[in-house]
């Protein structure tokens, strides 16, 4: 990795000669602090460096790379259902979400069918990755803030959700589930009975967390005010997701562009309302995120009972063998981090010539160095916590 | 064996097995040898007879006879405790044998505490007579009556001697802070594990982890002892004990009991304990600039301002307490107390009240505790000033720190919730002189206990803050010092002076019959608190099950 240059910001004592830094009463320098690849607070193998002037935090420049696999390049030599695994890696906390995104535009692609029960599955196992993803990002928040129990409670909910993906489809974290043509399982007996039961467990604790954190006085004088992005910075940073809509901008791609039957639920868009501060702070980044598990426990009980009412087949056998057109397609989805994109580009075999994924966290971090600019050194886990970001994604 | 030096971990167990039997048979041996040599010379010099008490078979008492039956006694028992080390482990685990011997112990403690009191006076006021050094058989002529046996005539002969005296109960007392510390970590560990819905430690030593401290001591004294390259190696090294020795210094003038359960009764105890306790700083400021490690600079420099700021509300309020005691001295201020629930200072007056709250406060930030532990953040800056720290200088880090939580709680309960007096007042206590009205008097009215289970309940607190709150950042930490807590102390302070001038001094009628209102809303709030907590502790305890959620009852471990 080069050194990536730092912008040009004049050192304190540029314009001084050594002898007036000398005659000043207290001569300080700039400090070159660096919060490495391991760090308890950076959510992944991230490395910032921080130029700061005592605890005022001058420029902030993430370095990344440390977790690039080369899932891309490794995509050009696998065919669609055999690279299913390797998206669940990228956000691997979201691994339903982005089995989902490269299997829509590899089904854009070849025009293959999805049918109703597989579109409604995807949907419930998207919004639960959703949920299970932001509760780890109001635990580990929490955990950045100093609240060190949030952490557990937030990872007892996950227990639950994470036993259902097991015994759907046998693995916890990185489940390549869903796939090309629909989801390889159907789901098992008295599943739905027990998501219905997560779901009534789930949603008052909602509230608990709500009184627990979010309106904390403490930690809303931690991430209040903090962090600032306007709508207009956000859009032009490539911003999106809950970072997005915290900034005020009511855009959510499953309401704008809506596949997979979402256009089928009711659901609502919380944004930013600058409750506790402005709007496009870090709280509101966080609460939007706290606002959007409860409208996905919505979304999962519309889930449930279609479900109840809908069978059939749940794979489209063709999607394993399918072979992809000359012809390439870019299509996104809403990931729990923001707008997920898979760019494929068939040449008439199997194997596609190229994908590429636009990672959102890749995007939600670019804004780190514009935003962190004189804010206090313990401002920076605050920042860099609510944008959310997981390292898989960044790097691929 | 090879010259290269391999740590005894890593040598094959043969050559382990065939040190512990050499180990065995050496600590055996020598400790019969020894053991047999202090009977015969007991027998020898005729200690055990009355007609020939003198002075110099004092030190044969010792040198000859104690010291080898104790040496040699131990070494007999770490032989045996080798041989029979797995049936020791099983017995340790079997389910109350731990608790039971823990409570043995504490009992046993408190015994031998109350023993060593009681023969301290006694030896201060029976041989007052004397002038000098009293020789042993004027020790055996005045204890003739008490004790016939004429060795403990040479039991007490040296303490006679203040210094003596002054060693034990120092020994006493550091042995009750590092207890204090060790108890503290594990429970500590238990409760943050309570609240955050686990069990904490369960394993070590069987009886809900109870052994997990010990262990852990052991584990941070086998550490490689390291100093950073380019530090300042005599700094990095002092500054443990410079965190450390001052919270020990501050117990010497904490009294647990009255005038004579504590190590000196100052008349100045109070500005001591403040004094002293504001060296810790020093320690940290040591660590964190000898570390050589941006993080530990900037965690040096955040605890640097957050002590000492926090150290001018903290000695302002408590400064009321003091002003509606009328003196510095911690003994006398708590048997002002004395008289049950309603007259602790807490409840005084509206200013004593909320310089409670802002004396906890204080003292959270004093003791780098969370909310404001940001010298040892996590989050920001990997451990803070304690980043290069590892092994056993870590390890006193932390018992000067838990020490220090406990003194700060200590100070509260003193000048505030009463110190050792009982809740009860001090009418309700027996008053005759039987077995049993000296064991209720002394554990409920007078001793130390209640001293210990009130600090310990601050203690509890600070861990249930610290377990729920998230972290105050710096500019913020000190904003809430200089302009929050400190006028609000002057305030505070000023109020109370034209209070006890108004109510004490002058008694003035309206501003009397006010002070007794207010006592006695501040009481009526006082009860209300606590049978709120009562009532609160029993409704979890008896609908454990269904706060917890029947969902999540499936899932916890144990629950």
């Amino acid at each position: 990795m080069t050194e990536t240059v730092l912008e040009s910001r004049p050192d304190i004592n540029a314009n001084l000669s050594a002898d007036a830094i000398r005659q000043q009463d207290m001569p300080t320098e700039e400090m070159l602090v660096n919060m490495g690849p391991q760090h308890p607070a950076t959510h992944g193998v991230l490395r910032i460096v921080l130029r700061t002037d005592g605890e005022m935090v001058l420029e902030a420049v993430p370095h990344i790379g440390y977790l690039h696999r080369c899932a891309e390049k490794i995509g050009e030599s696998l065919a669609p259902f055999q690279f299913i695994p390797y998206t669940d890696r990228m956000d691997y906390l979201a691994g339903m979400n982005n089995n989902l995104a490269y299997a829509l535009t590899i089904e854009k692609l070849t025009g293959l069918e999805v049918s109703k029960r597989a579109q409604y599955i995807r949907v419930l196992f998207a919004e639960l990755n959703r949920i299970a993803s932001h509760l780890v990002m109001f635990g580990t928040y929490g955990l950045d803030m100093g609240a060190f129990t949030p952490f557990l409670y937030a990872f007892r909910e996950r227990e639950w959700i994470l036993d259902m993906f097991e015994s759907t489809c046998g693995a916890r974290l990185t489940y390549s589930y869903i796939t090309i043509g629909g989801v390889t399982d159907d789901l098992p007996d008295g599943f739905l009975d027990r998501c219905a039961e997560f779901c009534d467990y789930f949603e008052p604790k909602i509230d608990e967390y709500n009184d627990l954190l979010s309106f904390n006085h403490i930690f809303v004088k931690r991430t209040a005010n903090v962090g600032i992005v306007s709508a207009e910075d956000a859009i032009r940073w490539g911003l999106t997701g809950p970072c997005l809509r915290a900034s005020g901008v009511r855009w959510d791609l499953r309401k704008v562009q809506p596949d997979t039957s979402y256009e089928e639920f009711e659901f609502d868009i919380p944004i930013g309302e600058g409750l506790k501060g402005t709007v496009g702070d870090s709280w509101d980044r966080y609460f939007v995120r706290m606002q959007e598990m409860k409208q996905s426990v919505r979304i999962i009980r519309q889930a449930i009972a279609k479900l109840r009412d809908t069978l059939g087949d749940v794979l489209n056998k063709k999607g394993k063998l399918v072979k992809l057109p000359e012809d390439d397609v870019y299509y996104e989805i809403e990931n729990p981090r923001g707008q997920l994109g898979f760019y494929v580009q068939g040449n008439g075999s199997q194997v596609p010539a190229r994908v590429k994924a636009r990672g959102p966290s890749f995007c939600n971090l670019s804004i780190t160095n514009h935003v962190c600019r004189n804010c206090l050194l313990a401002d920076i886990p605050a920042i860099v916590g609510s944008i959310d970001v997981v390292l898989g994604e960044v790097d691929r | 064996m090879s010259s290269i030096f391999v740590p005894w971990t890593a040598r094959p167990s043969e050559v382990l097995s065939g040190f512990r039997t050499k180990a065995t048979r050496w600590l055996l041996g020598l400790g019969a040898v020894l053991m047999a040599l202090g009977v015969v010379l007991f027998i020898a010099f005729r200690l055990y007879s009355s007609e020939v008490i003198t002075d110099w078979r004092v030190a044969v008492a010792y040198l000859g006879v104690l010291g080898p039956i104790a040496t040699g006694g131990a070494f007999f028992l770490g032989g045996l405790a080798i041989i029979f080390f797995r049936q020791i482990v099983v017995i340790l685990q079997t389910r109350w044998v731990a608790f039971l011997i823990f409570c043995g112990a504490v009992v046993g403690t408190c015994l031998l505490v109350w023993g060593y009191s009681w023969l301290s006076y006694y030896m201060r006021t029976a041989f007052v007579k004397f002038e000098g050094i009293v020789p042993a058989d004027d020790i055996y002529d005045t204890i003739q009556s008490h004790c016939p046996v004429a060795f403990v005539a040479y039991l007490l002969w040296p303490l006679q001697f203040v210094v003596v005296r002054d060693l034990i109960a120092m020994g006493g007392l550091v042995g009750f802070a590092a207890t204090v510390a060790a108890f503290g970590i594990w429970w500590e560990r238990k409760v943050a594990g309570r609240i955050q819905s686990r069990l904490g430690p369960m394993r070590v030593g069987g009886w809900h982890g109870w052994a997990q401290s010990p262990a852990d001591g052991i584990k941070l004294v086998l550490k490689e002892d390291f100093v950073p390259a380019h530090g300042d190696a005599v700094l990095f090294r002092l500054a443990p004990y410079l965190a450390f020795v001052p919270t020990i210094a501050a117990f010497m003038a904490l009294p647990f009991a009255g005038a004579a359960w504590v190590f000196r009764d100052l008349d100045v105890a109070l500005i001591f304990i403040l004094a002293v306790l504001g060296l810790d700083v020093l320690g940290v400021l040591c660590a964190g600039l000898a570390s050589n490690n941006k993080y530990s600079t900037y965690g040096g420099l955040r605890e640097a301002c957050q002590m000492v700021s926090y150290e001018i509300p903290m000695s302002m309020s408590l400064l009321v307490p003091i002003m509606m005691a009328g003196t510095l001295k911690l003994s006398a201020i708590a048997d002002q107390q004395g008289a049950g629930f309603s007259s602790w200072f807490v409840f005084a007056n509206p200013c004593c009240f909320i310089a409670f709250f802002m004396y906890y406060s204080a003292a959270l930030a004093s003791c780098k505790r969370a909310p404001f532990d940001l010298p040892e953040a996590e989050s920001e800056l990997v451990a803070g000033f304690l980043t290069e720290y590892s092994g056993l200088r870590w390890g006193l880090f932390f018992l000067g720190e838990y020490a220090a939580m406990f003194v700060v709680s200590g100070l509260a309960v003193i000048l505030f919730l009463g110190g050792w007096k009982s809740p009860f007042p001090a009418s309700w206590a027996p008053t005759g002189t039987g077995f049993f009205d000296h064991l209720i008097r002394g554990l409920f009215f007078d001793g130390p206990i209640l001293f210990v289970l009130k600090s310990m309940f601050l203690f509890y607190v600070q861990l249930w803050i610290r377990w729920t709150l998230p972290r105050v950042r710096i500019d913020q930490v000190l904003y809430a010092c200089v302009q929050v807590l400190l006028p609000t102390a002057m305030v505070v302070l000023l109020a109370n002076t034209f209070w006890v001038l108004g109510v004490q001094q002058l008694q003035v009628p309206w501003m009397v019959s006010l002070d007794t209102v207010l006592h006695t809303i501040l009481v009526v709030i006082g009860y209300v608190f606590v049978i709120t907590i009562i009532g609160i502790v029993a409704y979890g305890f008896v609908n454990r099950t269904r706060l917890v959620g029947r969902l999540a009852v499936k899932h916890l471990p144990g629950a």
